[in-house]
């Protein structure tokens, strides 16, 4: 039986979805309730079937499916309920959802707070712009993902990948498993677009050749791909004349980024930061409309699938305080820009008061790799008020560095804060 | 051998125009189309335009067909239930010498009689696209100008060509003409032989091919005029009509236009190749389409592109048929004197897509002319109903329609909300939909935003249960373009 008021509704149940429901029940919403339109709760997780996922919160090396088990458990202990194969067209600035489901049709509900969770999607071939023809066996690597784990069909026996993000890496070695030929991973940038632990785990142990500064010039065959003819970049990215190679094969998968899905906030009418593709989000990650949090890959893509349970956590903890109204009290909020070799810091906001309870955790991306000791600098004009040192920084690999209790006072008086990454004199 | 009175060579959509114009009439038809759609190669790669016909040299078939079938789309939309408007086009100058060209397009406009033709300043062109280049200084409005969708027009005519009695056969390749004393009366195809009446070459890019077996017009050639596009994002830009630039002597330039699905499309450049086959996207091609909307749109944003693809324009060498008007590359329309049985077309390309409800009838009196006996059927139904589209229906209409079949509410691509109740419908239409590209042209599902990424392994999956396959045989486009190779845990070449 479906209700027609919730105190809390979250799209998507993914990682960040599942998490938030938990932690919205945890944290006192009486009723929660989960649309996922897939036929199970899960995921882009129930495709990942390799290891990797739990490290960080529960301390094992878990598969995919596993991961996302041990939190639909709970969260059916604590009497979630998912509504599944149901998919929502619509939602209002008031927060009422609209939703299609073939056994009970068009439903709609009203929820006191909502939750985005739907994820991410791939980039496509038009995004980056590949030349030559339109034949079948070009896929995103998540695509073929779906159709190996899932559904148990081989996309192809030759195969080269563009783009060396962690799923195209991962599928290079699922792929060797089932016996096909991985020729090579091409990578238009001059470093590795995914984590160097999937490079080592996933093309290096199995010999499969990684070319930086190469990407695919034309797609050749007419019914089915017949070959990539391929070439080396310079540092603007133009091809270099007399590289060029022509590699035949029978399946060319692209791994060239994740972009957040946000179609749906959209309708909402929640703002997007046109930088990332994600709402802008304060550090109880709601969103610029009042009582709609956003948790996950939908704000921004996260290496790992720990790191969007605990943004899901934070958000459905937040969804329910606002559902019960436990929190109306004034923000007072400052923005967080990116500075030297930043691409972006999330949250772009944060509420001052919550520093004086808790630590608030800004997340980022370096511009450019720095493959020598680095350091963060959160800093608020000249002042520095927190850093961190790490080994490297790497565009392909999320830095998080936290704001503290004790940075409270600093906080309270300015107006903005920065975050830089530099190497460590 | 199965008899017929008509056997028309070639699917797209001025041979499922005319199908549809003679299937009024108390006669057998076949269609015989080499792909596994029809409408699969020019008609359902272009512009998208219905053209007012101030473009096309006076006096020539090409004006006469354009201006001819301009006021037919009302009705031929209407009837067949085809997304088609009238947003009328602009043709955009930027600077005097542009200007000065504005005014031969309106004189060319007016002796071809393309009604309601007249030059506006820039700041009338502005108020009603906002986003055209600041330093427009005029422009010619033509209000007769529109935008369709020319696969949906070709699927159209088609099915109400088979509704009408008209046999459709894909994967049918001409091969050659059976004759008899002079006369043609059949045709061999790879699937057997047909025997007809009458033959129409509406063959498109291969309509040079198909006339030269019957010995009409050996020096006609068919140069195909590649044009690449580009597809934007419809919540990134939104243009309300047909942008032109000012033509040069050879193509009418790279536009920025409004689509009947609401994206905006830019494109075509013109490039003449050899391969009729080569519909490769190039990156000169795509700096060239750029450069060429940034003329037009400067806002326009690379980062909102969703899709590129590129069309093939039949372009032919005929010289017009009135010897006193200039110009070769017009439409061949004819029924030829050398040789009987034979209804020949070749070079319709743009504005072909246009020009075709007026080719439909063109041919009709041809025949009559030629004392063809063409008697009118009692129950010929002119109206082709549309399918369902979820998509645009409202949330009342929604709850009924799931209610009645549940498979609407089930929504498999999600950027343009098409179900999986209409998926099944184009499966079982009057023209079977069999392969994703099939599917893709009739709902426009995967044409957003992730480009089929989602939905690719679901559409699969419905082909292979609808038809009784596996999914292994399911294909993009038919034969050779099967999707999947084997299953997992197998090795290739060995039974699982």
């Amino acid at each position: 039986m479906i209700k027609q008021v919730y105190d809390v509704v979250v799209i998507g149940s993914g990682p960040g979805g599942v998490a938030a429901g938990i932690a919205a029940k945890k944290a006192g919403a009486e009723d929660v309730l989960i649309l996922e339109r897939d036929v199970e709760p899960g995921g882009i997780l129930l495709q990942c079937i390799h290891n990797g996922f739990g490290m960080e919160n529960l301390g094992e090396d878990l598969p995919g499916p596993s991961y996302a088990q041990r939190y639909i458990i709970e969260a059916q202990g604590l009497g979630i309920v998912f509504l599944l194969e149901t998919m929502v067209l619509d939602i209002t600035h008031q927060r009422k959802i609209i939703a299609t489901n073939k056994y009970a049709g068009i439903i709609e509900i009203q929820a006191r707070a909502i939750v985005l969770g739907m994820g991410c999607r791939e980039r496509t071939r038009a995004q980056i712009r590949l030349p030559g023809s339109r034949p079948a066996g070009v896929y995103t690597a998540g695509t073929a993902q779906r159709w190996v784990n899932i559904e148990g069909y081989m996309p192809g026996n030759n195969i080269v990948i563009l783009g060396s993000g962690d799923i195209g890496m991962i599928m290079a070695r699922r792929l060797t498993f089932e016996g096909a030929h991985v020729e090579r991973v091409l990578e238009i940038m001059p470093f590795l677009s995914g984590l160097s632990r999937n490079y080592v785990q996933c093309l290096l142990d199995y010999d499969i050749p990684l070319q930086l500064q190469h990407t695919v010039k034309r797609i050749i065959g007419n019914d089915r791909i017949e070959a990539v003819e391929t070439t080396r970049v310079d540092d603007r990215f133009n091809p270099i004349a007399g590289t060029e190679e022509i590699i035949p094969c029978d399946t060319l998968l692209l791994s060239v980024g994740l972009i957040p899905e946000n179609e749906l906030s959209r309708k909402a009418g929640v703002a997007i930061d046109p930088n990332i593709g994600g709402p802008y989000v304060d550090d109880d990650y709601q969103t610029s409309v009042p009582g709609i949090f956003a948790a996950g890959n939908v704000v921004h893509v996260y290496d790992l699938a720990d790191w969007v349970t605990q943004a899901g956590f934070r958000a459905g903890e937040n969804a329910a305080f606002f559902a019960i109204k436990t929190r109306n009290r004034e923000l007072r909020s400052i923005p967080t820009t990116a500075g030297k070799n930043v691409r972006y810091v999330i949250p772009q906001q944060i509420n001052k008061d919550n520093l004086a309870e808790k630590d608030v955790s800004l997340q980022l991306r370096v511009r450019q790799p720095i493959e020598a000791p680095s350091r963060i600098l959160v800093k608020c004009g000249d002042e520095v008020i927190t850093s961190k040192a790490e080994m490297y920084a790497r565009p392909g690999e999320m830095i998080s560095i936290d704001l503290k209790p004790k940075h409270y006072d600093v906080i309270n008086s300015a107006c903005a804060i920065t975050v830089d990454v530099v190497e460590r004199e | 051998m199965k008899t017929f009175d008509f056997i028309i060579i070639g699917g797209g959509v001025i041979g499922c125009t005319i199908a549809r114009s003679l299937s009024r009439y108390k006669l057998s038809i076949l269609l015989v189309e080499k792909e596994s759609d029809i409408g699969m190669v020019t008609s359902s790669a272009n512009s998208a335009l219905v053209h007012a016909g101030y473009d096309a040299v006076a006096g020539s078939l090409k004006a006469k067909m354009n201006v001819a079938a301009s006021p037919m789309w009302d009705t031929f939309a209407g009837e067949l239930n085809i997304p088609f408007r009238r947003c009328g086009d602009f043709v955009v100058a930027v600077d005097e010498k542009e200007v000065q060209k504005l005014e031969e397009l309106l004189t060319r406009g007016k002796k071809n009689g393309v009604p309601g033709l007249k030059i506006v300043t820039g700041d009338e062109l502005k108020a009603k696209e906002p986003l055209v280049n600041p330093n427009a200084t005029a422009a010619l409005w033509a209000p007769t100008g529109g935008i369709c969708d020319p696969f949906a027009a070709t699927l159209a005519a088609g099915e109400n060509a088979v509704m009408n009695g008209v046999q459709i056969a894909l994967n049918t390749t001409f091969e050659s003409f059976i004759t008899e004393n002079g006369r043609i009366i059949g045709v061999h195809t790879n699937r057997g032989d047909f025997s007809g009446r009458w033959v129409v070459n509406a063959a498109g890019l291969q309509s040079d091919a198909v006339m030269h077996k019957a010995g009409v017009r050996p020096e006609f050639k068919i140069t195909p005029r590649r044009g690449e596009y580009f597809i934007v994002d419809r919540e990134e830009m939104k243009i309300n009509s047909v942008l032109f630039p000012v033509p040069s002597d050879v193509s009418k330039g790279i536009l920025v236009t409004a689509t009947m699905h609401e994206n905006t499309l830019i494109g075509p450049n013109a490039q003449n190749i050899d391969d009729k086959e080569d519909k490769s996207i190039t990156a000169k091609g795509m700096d060239e389409i750029w450069n060429g909307a940034k003329k037009l749109v400067p806002s326009v944003n690379q980062r909102s592109i969703i899709a590129s693809y590129a069309g093939l324009r039949a372009g032919g060498n005929a010289p017009c048929a009135d010897s006193s008007v200039d110009y070769t590359g017009d439409f061949v329309i004819e029924i030829p004197e050398t040789v009987m049985g034979l209804v020949n077309l070749g070079g319709i390309e743009s504005p072909g897509l246009s020009a075709a409800p007026a080719i439909g009838q063109y041919v009709v009196e041809l025949l009559k002319d030629h004392g063809e006996q063409l008697i009118e059927k009692a129950d010929y139904q002119p109206i082709r109903p549309a399918r369902p589209r979820f998509r645009h229906m409202s949330m009342d209409e929604r709850k009924e329609m799931i209610q009645r079949d549940a498979r609407y509410g089930r929504v498999i691509c999600r950027c343009e909300m098409v179900t999986e109740g209409e998926i099944v419908a184009e499966i079982h239409s009057p023209i079977p939909a069999t392969t994703y590209d099939a599917i893709k042209r009739r709902t426009w599902l995967g044409t957003g935003r992730c480009q089929g990424g989602f939905d690719m392994p679901l559409v699969v999956e419905i082909l292979a249960r609808e038809l009784g396959k596996s999914p292994l045989e399911i294909t993009k486009k038919g034969e050779g373009s099967e999707y999947l190779y084997r299953k997992t845990k197998t090795v290739e070449g060995q039974p699982a």
